[in-house]
């Protein structure tokens, strides 16, 4: 029998309230024990985690691996490596590949070069729709029996309400929830920064909160009529997180994520930037209120998960003006190290709550066997350092791209090692 | 004097955001001793001799760029003009290319004019030469600001305390950002007036009042600047037609009487009779559009000048 003991570390699992210092034992890839201090059996092999933290594996839910199709961008292999640069130890990847993956096959293709590069668990998105084009329902069960996690269309929302109703019907055959992308097209039109005081300074187009804010209102309605289960992907204004909080006050099956960087940032790094790419995506940067209610969310439980959105992007299609560039920036690698030193180490949570947010929360929204260290659960197990300052430096990603607005940053706190069913993982 | 003690330090001119006053002094006080070339029978000096200055336009324009060229031209500069239409850009070519080429052919200068805000920006921290935003999308147009504030001072004698009106067309319109931050910048009251659908949000927050009618926007006005419907930029129109726009905001004899006596008239062109003025008033007692595009030369002639730090090897 395989064996190891995470030795001597703070072990911080929210899935069974558990945050002091605890050895971890782990049998055959499963927890077997986890408590005050365990004696190491005679063949286990030890991790000393002096001074660092254990958690169940971190799930980044909301990822673009881009392949197949822009593997100029990021693959599977790559978009894994980061992950577990990162200390996740699995993604959700969207479906907004080329071809999409609306199909088995396209799922299958993904699973199979995760297989090939095991560096993290990789939870394929199936797209609602074929083609993304929003019009007829994709084979959301072929796609679930190949190892489809949920459907999503996202990088487009299903604007079309009844597509959107049927899909919240169809998809409770699965238990799946659908996640959405929500940006009505008509408000947001040719805008390219949130619509405030400083796209109006800058005189970019505007993207307006209520872009966001109609579309969830929409779908709590149609949630609500269908009994399915959504989530919010990126959400990133006020209003829709009190939207989010009224549908589970309401008891409706509503859950909703949030990215670092709509947590860290707002439209005002647009202007201070310099008009710096690394700061345009959807949805856009928002307002400081925008940001302060999303980390109030934070705290007081409505908000589900943190997602990085991480969407890679060729330096060259990012070097052009704001206006040109294409959304979305990188997150797989700063997300913990944001994390930490801006939610956690300042007080705004505490390091359980950021557990549940990274692990146990999308754990749950996806149905996954993880985000807990009980006996029994696969050993998917993340461990860092909480206060050690560490600066980023995008050319040493081990994603394929480099666009993020967080190069240079220092940040306290860092991944150690992540280990996938008990196996540590060593990227080449 | 204060302007005694500013010198020109910037290598671009990007926008009025960041000026201070004192430097939007000093461009205008520059300006004053090179209007008198325009006036001369040769209407020439060596000021910019074995200088390269290259008009990048990347978007149509008549005015500000013949303005730029001969502004070059009277002060002895190598000048090359460069449109969008059969430029590389067209084919494909990234600005960030087109720029670094153009390095590479070391111009002392660059104008240049781009439909998206931030391209003057991206190719000033990639160029040795000095950059003039000459427009970029409906963010900034420093030059005409400066213009503008220069023809303002002449009949005026001065920017602080006046009240300035600007009219139209707010949203898509980089000349009245550009004028908002030098006026308020120079103590004026700016108020700007437009229909609802074309008033960027939160407008208030760079210091002006917002007026929702054209009288009410322009009373007691000591400059009234009417802007340009621009037709062409709009993704969706913000209004019905032409006739119900000039129903609300076009300004015509009747209507300019809101303002005070001694009004001046201004426009940043080209015009639209009959869209957001009447052509009684464009060509009435009270205008002086075409003072403004006369100033312009002498404005730009500073801005070049300024810029090229020929003031600085001299001394």
């Amino acid at each position: 029998m395989a064996r190891l003991l995470i030795r001597g570390g703070r072990v911080v699992d929210p899935s069974q309230d558990l945050d002091g210092p605890a050895d971890l034992l782990i049998e055959d890839g499963a927890v077997a024990k986890v408590g005050g201090k365990i004696k190491p059996p005679k063949d286990a092999e030890v991790f000393d985690a002096k001074d660092l933290i254990v958690a169940p594996g971190l799930i980044d839910m909301h990822v673009h691996l881009r392949e197949p199709g822009q593997e100029y961008k990021e693959t599977v292999r790559t978009g894994a490596m980061a992950a577990a640069a990162g200390g996740f130890t699995a993604v959700a990847c969207m479906a907004n590949t080329e071809p999409a993956n609306d199909s088995r096959s396209i799922t299958e293709h993904i699973l199979a070069e995760a297989r090939r590069h095991p560096h993290a668990r990789v939870h394929p998105i199936g797209a609602v729709s074929k083609g993304l084009k929003g019009e007829e329902m994709a084979e959301i069960g072929d796609m679930v029996s190949a190892g489809a996690v949920a459907v999503s269309d996202d990088g487009k929302p299903v604007m079309n309400a009844e597509l959107m109703r049927r899909a919240l019907l169809y998809a409770q055959h699965y238990d799946i929830p659908v996640i959405q992308h929500a940006e009505d097209l008509n408000l947001s039109g040719s805008g390219v920064m949130h619509e405030g005081e400083w796209s109006t300074r800058l005189g970019l187009a505007g993207i307006p909160g209520s872009a966001e804010d109609v579309m969830v209102a929409r779908d709590i309605l149609l949630t609500e009529d269908t009994g399915g289960k959504y989530h919010v992907a990126h959400l990133s204004t006020a209003r829709c997180l009190e939207l989010v909080r009224r549908a589970k006050a309401q008891g409706l099956r509503v859950t909703c994520e949030v990215t670092p960087h709509h947590l860290v940032l707002t439209d005002e790094e647009v202007a201070k930037s310099g008009f710096s790419t690394g700061c345009k995506m959807k949805p856009p940067l928002r307002s400081e209120r925008d940001r302060e209610a999303l980390l109030q969310g934070l705290a007081d439980g409505s908000v589900d998960v943190i997602a990085s959105d991480h969407a890679p992007h060729h330096p060259d299609e990012k070097d052009v003006e704001f206006s040109a560039a294409p959304f979305g920036i990188l997150g797989l690698e700063t997300t913990l190290g944001l994390c930490l030193d801006r939610l956690v180490l300042p007080g705004i949570i505490s390091l359980s709550r950021l557990i549940e947010l990274l692990s146990t929360g999308p754990a749950r929204v996806l149905n996954l066997p993880a985000g807990s260290l009980k006996p029994g659960m696969p050993a998917d197990v993340t461990v860092f350092r909480l206060d050690e300052p560490v600066t980023v430096q995008a050319s040493e990603f081990r994603s394929k791209s480099r666009n993020t607005p967080f190069d240079g940053w220092t940040l306290r706190g860092r991944p150690v090692a992540t280990f996938l069913a008990g196996r540590r993982i060593e990227l080449p | 004097m204060a302007r005694d003690t500013v010198r020109w330090s910037r290598k671009d001119l990007l926008g009025i955001a960041e000026l201070s006053p004192a430097e939007i002094e000093l461009i205008l006080d520059t300006a004053e001793t090179f209007r008198e070339v325009g006036e001369r029978p040769i209407k020439k000096v060596p000021t910019l001799r074995g200088k390269t200055v290259l008009n990048l336009f990347f978007e149509a324009s008549t005015r500000t760029r013949s303005s730029f060229e001969i502004a070059e031209k009277r002060l002895s500069a190598d000048n090359l003009n460069f449109s969008a239409s059969g430029s590389a850009l067209e084919k494909g070519e990234s600005l960030v290319d087109t720029a670094l080429n153009l390095q590479a052919m070391a111009p002392d200068l660059i104008v240049i004019r781009h439909r998206y805000p931030g391209a003057p920006h991206m190719l000033a921290r990639r160029l040795k030469a000095g950059v003039i935003n000459a427009g970029d999308g409906a963010h900034e147009h420093p030059t005409q600001a400066l213009l503008d504030a220069y023809t303002i001072r002449r009949h005026k004698g001065r920017l602080a305390g006046l009240k300035v009106a600007i009219v139209g067309d707010i949203e898509h319109s980089r000349v009245v950002r550009s004028n908002i931050h030098l006026l308020t910048k120079m103590g004026a009251q700016v108020t700007v007036a437009g229909p609802r659908t074309m008033m960027p949000v939160e407008i208030e927050k760079m210091g002006v009042t917002a007026a929702y009618t054209l009288e009410e926007g322009i009373r007691d006005a000591d400059v009234v600047m009417m802007l340009r419907v621009q037709l062409e930029r709009q993704a969706r129109m913000a209004f019905p037609s032409i006739k119900e726009y000039f129903r609300l905001f076009g300004l015509n004899a009747e209507r300019l009487k809101a303002a005070k006596e001694d009004v001046i008239l201004m426009h940043p062109g080209p015009m639209n009779r009959g869209v957001e003025i009447a052509s009684e008033v464009a060509d009435g007692p009270y205008s002086v559009i075409l003072e403004q595009v006369t100033h312009g030369v002498s404005v730009r002639m500073a801005v070049l000048y300024l810029l090229s730090g020929v003031h600085e090897e001299g001394g």
